[in-house]
């Protein structure tokens, strides 16, 4: 399929974008190579989801916010994200595109320690930046979709953790998307140099019931040699948000990356969830929840591909869905020739709480070496009238009883995000979609 | 008079069509202990499943009246808040709901809405129900019965029924699969509650529970129905001479559901 639609936006448009932003030489060529591309590129093709006629190019492209000077200028319902008893040292809101707060701590700053806007980061530390971006993990060409992320970039968070250095203190990112018409092209790049650790944390956020736009993120996170990342997040768009979410780790040498994501989204969504464990006894724990309602179509996938010899990865997708909304949850164990000793394993859970949602989990495993471990198990089903049945004959209600199963259903991924506050606001999230 | 009463009245349940109890008659008031005794088969966990309102037990004749309310018109959460509790013999496992979570909302449940518990005292309470029944701490933090041992899961339900504190108990095989030590400790639970506002209906088909345990009255089922009744010495019988006798005296042959009419 060649594509119809015309994108609003030109060479001259991005050639101007960029030298506003006072880029780099190679970002400029990039973007330019990347428009090139997404004209004879296609859009991505994700299992038992057609998203040919899914919005991705209506959108308007930029929208500044405000600076704020304190956190309690905020709405409440972004002052929700953050612990207030424990103020977050390691902060950093955007505001449709603008960097509107950003702290991190001295004592991080002081052993190099990097935690800035994508542009700031392009300006201060073009090398490495240019090292890591869309190199080792998400490739420009992969399809129309990636190639007009890298076109289009408009915002986003460079992490850098030198090596040896390890952040005990999450780095806490919220995207906040303001303007009910403007789209996130957002960029995620998260390096953590041998030796190194740090856990991370993302909330995605827009209340744009009705105006149509766009969310095209890519995230990269990168682990080198002996380095541990755990990587957490909330994505909460609206219902005119067309969601495009690619987050892709990559685990060098004894390397570990962790996912807790919290798939919240109330549009048409394609979220892949990707992890190359590419060094020996890499290890990646890749957890996910989702709630479909409405007529959402969403499309998620947990893919972790092993090319490291004794390199582990372990796969849990739990989906909760109820109205009209259909869901595919693809779980994919790869493990390439040579990873001799890995083990793959994944779990794909889907719960019905209505006759009219679909689901459907696809645990999938390709494997082109012998001498490995893999399992899988996948489930798509009702809430167990057994369990009710328990819990009910201890005088809970059947509401109360059915809320406890769901909340539980999703609690492994909720207890694993390491900030309290972004805990109990996917809670609330979880709670406003599924009552 | 102190307590409740539960009273079974010629209950008739199927499941699945096929007809499991053939008549019950039981009543059951605050301050007695009634021990159900039984070979395998005879249709002694159905009664306690269709008294709590099971879903795969169907009720098609008979009554049960508690305190003279038709528990079969209620909803299981609505049984539960009238007073009825039933320890069960395979409890269910609820993955990501701590236990505590759910002790704390099953009794906030009988409390009523307001008059909810403290979290202080709420632990408290819990604390020294652990204790008393010898349970690990951890246990709370722990995902409801998943996971749990046999031994773990029945002193889990015992400790349900020291907070829950209801007014008429069914014990359905609380004792299976116990060694000696945890059987006193779950005994010891159990005995803790006696008094004359307590009903309890203790389902099992061995003895030696009752050795810690002792029953006001003994009944056993053959073919889905009590087919004889008496005090603790009936269960004493039962232990040195098995249920042979029995069988004899009301000309048995096969004890067990399956007969043929």
């Amino acid at each position: 399929m060649t594509v119809e639609t015309k994108l609003p936006y030109d060479k001259e448009y991005i050639d101007q974008f960029s030298k506003e932003r006072n880029e780099p030489e190679w970002m400029l060529e990039l973007r330019l190579q990347a428009l090139e591309q997404a004209d004879a590129l296609e859009l991505p093709k994700p299992d038992k989801t057609k998203i040919g006629k899914w919005n991705f190019s209506q959108f308007k492209h930029t929208a500044t916010g405000a600076a704020i000077q304190s956190l309690k200028e905020l709405p409440n319902e972004l002052q929700e994200f953050l612990d207030q008893e424990n103020a977050p040292e390691n902060l950093l809101i955007q505001r449709n595109h603008s960097v509107a707060y950003n702290t991190l701590s001295k004592e991080l700053k002081d052993k190099g320690v990097i935690f800035t806007d994508i542009f700031t980061a392009l300006q201060k530390h073009d090398d490495l930046v240019k090292r890591y971006y869309m190199k080792d993990a998400v490739s420009i060409d992969e399809h129309r979709l990636t190639a007009l992320h890298a076109a289009l970039m408009n915002g986003g968070v460079f992490v850098y953790v030198p090596k040896n250095v390890e952040v005990e203190v999450p780095l806490q990112t919220i995207f906040w998307q303001e303007d009910p018409e403007v789209a996130l092209f957002n960029h995620v790049l998260v390096v953590a140099d041998e030796g190194s650790s740090l856990t991370y944390v993302e909330n995605y956020f827009s209340h744009n019931e009705k105006e149509a736009t766009v969310a095209n993120v890519v995230t990269e996170v990168i682990a080198q040699d002996n380095a541990k990342i755990s990587f957490g997040a909330v994505d909460n768009f609206a219902h005119g948000t067309t969601a495009y979410n690619n987050r892709r780790g990559v685990a060098y040498r004894d390397a570990t990356v962790d996912w807790a994501l919290g798939q919240m989204n109330d549009g048409n969504t394609v979220s892949e969830n990707i992890t190359h464990l590419v060094g020996e006894n890499s290890l990646s724990n890749a957890k996910t929840v989702s709630v479909g309602r409405g007529d959402q179509t969403q499309n998620f996938t947990a893919k972790i591909v092993h090319f490291g010899k004794n390199s582990e990865g372990y796969i849990l997708q739990h989906g909760v869905m109820k109205d009209k909304s259909t869901s595919i949850f693809n779980g994919i164990g790869k493990i390439e020739h040579g990873a001799s000793k890995a083990n793959a394993e994944q779990e794909s859970r889907v719960l019905m709480l209505s006759e009219k949602a679909r689901g459907d989990a696809n645990p999938i495993l390709l494997i082109d070496e012998d001498d490995v471990t893999a399992g899988h198990a996948a489930s798509v089903g009702r809430v167990d009238p057994i369990q009710l049945y328990y819990l009910m004959s201890r005088g809970i209600t059947q509401e109360e009883a059915e809320r406890l199963i769901i909340h539980g259903f999703l609690a492994p991924v909720v207890n694993q995000l390491p900030i309290e506050a972004v805990k109990n606001q996917l809670t609330q999230v979880i709670e406003r979609k599924v009552y | 008079m102190a307590g409740s009463t539960l009273e079974i009245k010629n209950l008739h349940v199927s499941i699945e069509d096929k007809e499991i109890l053939k008549g019950v008659d039981l009543t059951i008031k605050g301050g007695e202990f009634h021990a159900v005794m039984g070979p395998n088969g005879t249709g002694k966990s159905t009664l306690a499943s269709a008294i709590m309102g099971h879903p795969k037990y169907e009720i098609t004749e008979g009554s049960v009246l508690l305190d003279g309310e038709d528990v079969l018109e209620m909803e299981v959460d609505e049984r539960a808040r009238a007073g009825l509790f039933l320890a069960m013999q395979y409890p269910s496992e609820i993955s990501g709901v701590t236990t505590s979570d759910f002790l704390r909302s099953s009794i906030n449940a009988r409390r009523g809405e307001g008059n909810e518990i403290s979290l202080m005292n709420f632990i408290k309470e819990m604390d020294s129900a652990l204790d008393y029944l010898d349970i690990d701490k951890n246990m709370a933090q722990r995902y409801l019965n998943e996971g749990f041992s046999g031994g773990e899961k029945k002193r889990n339900e015992i400790l349900q029924l020291l907070l829950l504190k209801p007014e008429i108990a069914i014990l359905d095989e609380i004792d299976s699969g116990l060694d000696i030590d945890a059987l006193k400790i779950v005994s010891k639970g159990i005995n803790r509650l006696r008094d004359e506002n307590f009903g309890c209906l203790i389902i099992t088909h061995y003895q030696r529970l009752l050795n810690y345990i002792t029953p006001d009255k003994v009944h056993v089922m053959m073919q889905g129905r009590v087919v004889k009744s008496g005090g603790p010495e009936l269960a004493k019988r039962l232990e040195a001479e098995g249920y042979e006798w029995i069988k004899e005296e009301l000309g048995i042959e096969d004890e067990t559901v399956e007969q043929k009419a």
